[in-house]
């Protein structure tokens, strides 16, 4: 029953910052792009003044998946790596914690951009 | 008259239909958005568990809660790498809409479709510019942020 709970609440918290995202495409004149970047830099702050963490013990991946949980990765990484290493940390944490899946993105799309047939470039 | 009349009703019936088609509309766009970003995460979570389950360590590998989470994102972002790359991912996001821009896979998708797009355009210009049209502005104010809070957490401890 307890893992139905956590299961359900992963659904609800991943669902509703995507229908929040939704909301601001259809109703404001954002590009996708722009909310991207809204998401991350919001999740750096939410994260920062400590409010993320609490929606990550709520909803697991639900908050962790969406961008939003891209930024607080960021945020998290950051502060680690100051712990452990001082000023230079403030350089390296972030984009250390996020590399994972960065890297796989970037070497992806390489590979696959030369096996794939080039599409028709119709938008 | 009378046409004058019917014009006024067919344009307050058009902006009424229109208003109630904007309506019905956000409200399906949300709920697709809300659906299917809520089963990419459940998928997610599922992985994880999995990963960090008795039966994962025993026989394969015994992640800590950190390093399951990381194999987590790494293998979300290869599935919507892969169902970009067979050209699946672009078919869910006509439906899903934010359901399918917001989630890590998303993030993933917008690195590996401009990079197939425009190969035509060669593979130093085209795909490996291109490939950071939309994680470019991405990285750039979430590392430029991440920064500004690393330095304030700095000068505070």
């Amino acid at each position: 029953m307890d893992g139905l709970v956590k299961y359900l609440l992963v659904f609800l918290v991943g669902g509703t910052l995507c229908a929040i995202a939704q909301i601001l495409l259809d109703k404001t004149k954002l590009t996708s792009a722009r909310i991207l970047v809204i998401y991350v830099v919001s999740g750096v702050f939410l994260s920062a003044v400590g409010l993320y963490s609490k929606l990550v013990a709520i909803g697991g991946c639900g908050a962790t998946i969406p961008l939003l949980g891209f930024g607080h990765s960021l945020c998290q990484g950051v502060f680690k790596a100051v712990d452990e290493m001082g000023f230079r940390g403030i350089f390296t944490g972030g984009l250390g914690a996020v590399a994972t899946g960065i890297v796989m993105a970037v070497v992806f799309g390489l590979i696959a951009s030369f096996v794939s047939k080039p599409k028709s470039k119709v938008k | 008259m009378s046409g004058n009349l019917d014009r006024l009703t067919e344009k307050q019936y058009s902006t009424m239909a229109a208003s109630k088609e904007g309506k019905s509309k956000l409200w399906k766009d949300c709920l697709m958005a809300f659906l299917i970003g809520g089963l990419i995460c459940l998928i997610a979570q599922g992985i994880k568990d999995f990963l960090l389950s008795g039966f994962f360590a025993e026989n394969v590998y015994a992640f800590d809660e950190e390093g399951a989470a990381a194999i987590t994102t790494l293998i979300m972002v290869f599935l919507g790498a892969f169902l970009t790359a067979i050209n699946v991912y672009d078919n869910i996001g006509r439906i899903a809409g934010a359901g399918s821009i917001v989630p890590i896979t998303g993030f993933a998708n917008s690195i590996v479709s401009p990079a197939m797009e425009f190969r035509s355009e060669g593979h130093i210009l085209g795909v490996g510019a291109q490939m950071f049209i939309v994680a470019g502005p991405v990285l750039v104010y979430g590392t430029s942020a991440a920064v500004l809070v690393g330095l304030i957490y700095f000068l505070l401890h």
